[in-house]
């Protein structure tokens, strides 16, 4: 892999010079290094580009790695990664991407992941984004996650655009069977002219599934954010949705949260607050002694930590 | 260690609520500062934090014009103040503000006396946030203790500690300031109503209307005070029953 990969790596996914267990790097549309564990099978799509990652590991948990990195402009990735988590099975996939531009032509990475998830398996899926580079060009990524989880499975998808990134539109969808339970955390930060659109739609369709669906954003200088959640719930379940905005500059935020309440036990919840840094915020910090500035930072990184 | 000389405060709507406040804060002791409701107690609690700006006066710590020194500045200095109303962060933990107001990372034994002190258990609260899920008198306590805690504080200003705490971690509250006044040499200036907190104090003032009224040793100060109007702990010379609000 070339210089920049190995620093988009460290930004998003806590690369610090190898991997431990399985592992697919792609750079630039391209695998670059790949290895499979005893109990996690990565092996190439046949049809389309992309990698089927087959994961079994039910008595310990494992990790797989499936970073992704565009180093330069005029690289228009699209990736199919497809996980199959066997009944029981116990996984972290760490799942970040980086795109790095010093051309004036854009670059961008869209990655489709599709999860299956099995009775009572438990996956925990971290993803970072981040543009890095001087060039003109835009920096895109498109993600698009689609998860289907069987019976009392458990997905906790963590989630987060660093900066950089001109625009991207994330787009999750998840159907939960009886008992299952997913939990997402996303947090975004935009800044100049960068826009962001993330729409999550989850259908509870089995008795006592749950959704605990938190997206945090922060839209600094002209940044644009459009969030949009829709939330079902077909039968006795509990979802709970809440955005929060802060603004700092001219940035904007629009947040549609939608429910829909298909059945007498669902029980289902949402908030939502968009401000700016509240003034008795930085002034408690100033009495701490952090500047005006060090004090908006500082709430800036605890509100998307 | 602390003068306010001739301070004066208006609101932005120009209502004057300080009307020329002198006063000096004796080095290494106690001061409560009390009063009616509405009488410029927390407005003088702000201006010497540096919250509020005043339009007339000036303000001298440990030798040095501080009269239009920031918060920031005040804070670095050694001025710690302490919100009657705590503010809430989404994000930051009990941890990260105590270790702000400590300027380092702070180890989980330190952590838990501090929070003990407040009469908080540190394993239950050192990594929540402290937002809205915390109660009233829960993130007093935490307030409290980002301020017992500011690093290099010579002067640490408490704005009605005890409000909406429980008697048993207010007995706590209690002693953490015996304990400063009996080891250290930090000054205190504690806005308060509370007869337990003046019995503590070396000095007491009582602010009316904007003016100091009455400042002298607690020995002198209190029994006036307490005397003829122990329900509602009033000074019994500058307000009427019909006028009292305390608590």
């Amino acid at each position: 892999m070339n210089e920049i990969t190995e620093k988009l790596l460290a930004e998003v996914s806590d690369y610090k010079g190898e991997f431990k267990g399985a592992y697919n790097i792609r750079e630039d549309s391209g695998c670059v290094a790949r290895q499979s564990s005893k109990h996690i099978k990565i092996t190439a799509e046949k049809d389309k580009p992309g990698i089927h990652i087959h994961i079994s590991c039910k008595d310990e948990q494992e990790s797989v790695y499936i970073p992704a990195c565009v180093t330069h402009s005029g690289v228009h990735d699209v990736v199919y990664n497809d996980f199959i988590v066997e009944d029981g099975a116990d996984v972290i996939i760490v799942a970040g991407c980086g795109v790095h531009s010093d051309g004036a032509e854009e670059a961008s990475h869209n990655g489709i992941h599709r999860f299956l998830i099995g009775k009572g398996a438990k996956v925990v899926y971290k993803e970072k984004h981040i543009g890095t580079g001087k060039g003109t060009g835009e920096r895109n990524i498109d993600p698009v996650t689609e998860v289907e989880m069987a019976e009392d499975s458990y997905l906790e998808m963590d989630t987060m655009q660093i900066s950089g990134v001109s625009h991207s539109k994330r787009s999750t969808k998840a159907r939960l069977a009886a008992g299952a339970k997913l939990i997402i955390r996303e947090r975004l930060l935009t800044d100049k002219d960068e826009k962001v659109s993330s729409d999550f739609d989850v259908s509870m369709d089995g008795d006592d599934s749950a959704v605990d669906l938190v997206s945090r954003s922060v839209a600094k200088g002209n940044s644009f954010q459009e969030y949009h959640s829709v939330i079902r719930g077909n039968c006795r379940c509990t979802g709970h949705s809440e955005c929060d905005g802060i603004l700092a500059g001219n940035g904007i935020v629009n947040a549609a949260p939608e429910l829909h309440a298909g059945n007498i036990d669902a029980s289902l919840i949402h908030e939502a607050a968009i401000g700016k840094i509240a003034g008795e915020q930085i002034i408690k910090l100033c009495t701490l002694g952090l500047t005006e500035e060090e004090a908006e930072q500082k709430i800036i990184e605890g509100f998307l930590k | 260690m602390l003068e306010l000389k001739n301070i004066h405060w208006k609101t932005p709507d120009g209502e004057e609520i300080l009307k020329g406040i002198d006063l000096n804060v004796p080095e290494g002791k106690l001061t409560v500062i009390t009063g009616p409701n509405g009488g410029g107690k927390t407005s003088l609690a702000k201006v010497i934090a540096g919250l509020y700006e005043i339009s007339e006066g000036s303000i001298i710590y440990n030798g040095e014009d501080i009269t239009h020194m920031s918060i920031t500045d005040r804070s670095r200095k050694g001025i710690a103040y302490a919100f009657q109303q705590p503010v809430r962060f989404k994000g930051l933990s009990v941890r990260d503000l105590l270790e702000l107001s400590g300027e380092e990372k702070l180890p989980e034994d330190k952590l838990c006396s501090m929070l003990s002190t407040v009469g908080l258990c540190a394993q239950e609260y050192i990594d929540r946030e402290v937002d809205a899920s915390l109660s009233g008198g829960e993130s007093k306590r935490i307030e409290i203790a980002t301020v017992l805690n500011r690093k290099g504080a010579e002067l640490l200003v408490f704005d009605e500690p005890e409000a909406g705490i429980d008697l048993w971690s207010f007995s706590n509250l209690i002693n953490a300031f015996e304990a400063i006044k009996k080891n250290s040499s930090r000054s205190l200036i504690i806005i308060s109503h509370q007869e337990r907190i003046m019995e503590i104090a070396d000095y007491v003032a009582v602010v009316t209307d904007g003016r100091i009224t009455t400042f002298g040793p607690k020995e002198e100060v209190l029994p006036g005070l307490l005397s003829d109007n122990r329900q509602c702990a009033c000074p019994m010379h500058i307000t009427t029953k019909e006028n009292c609000h305390d608590e």
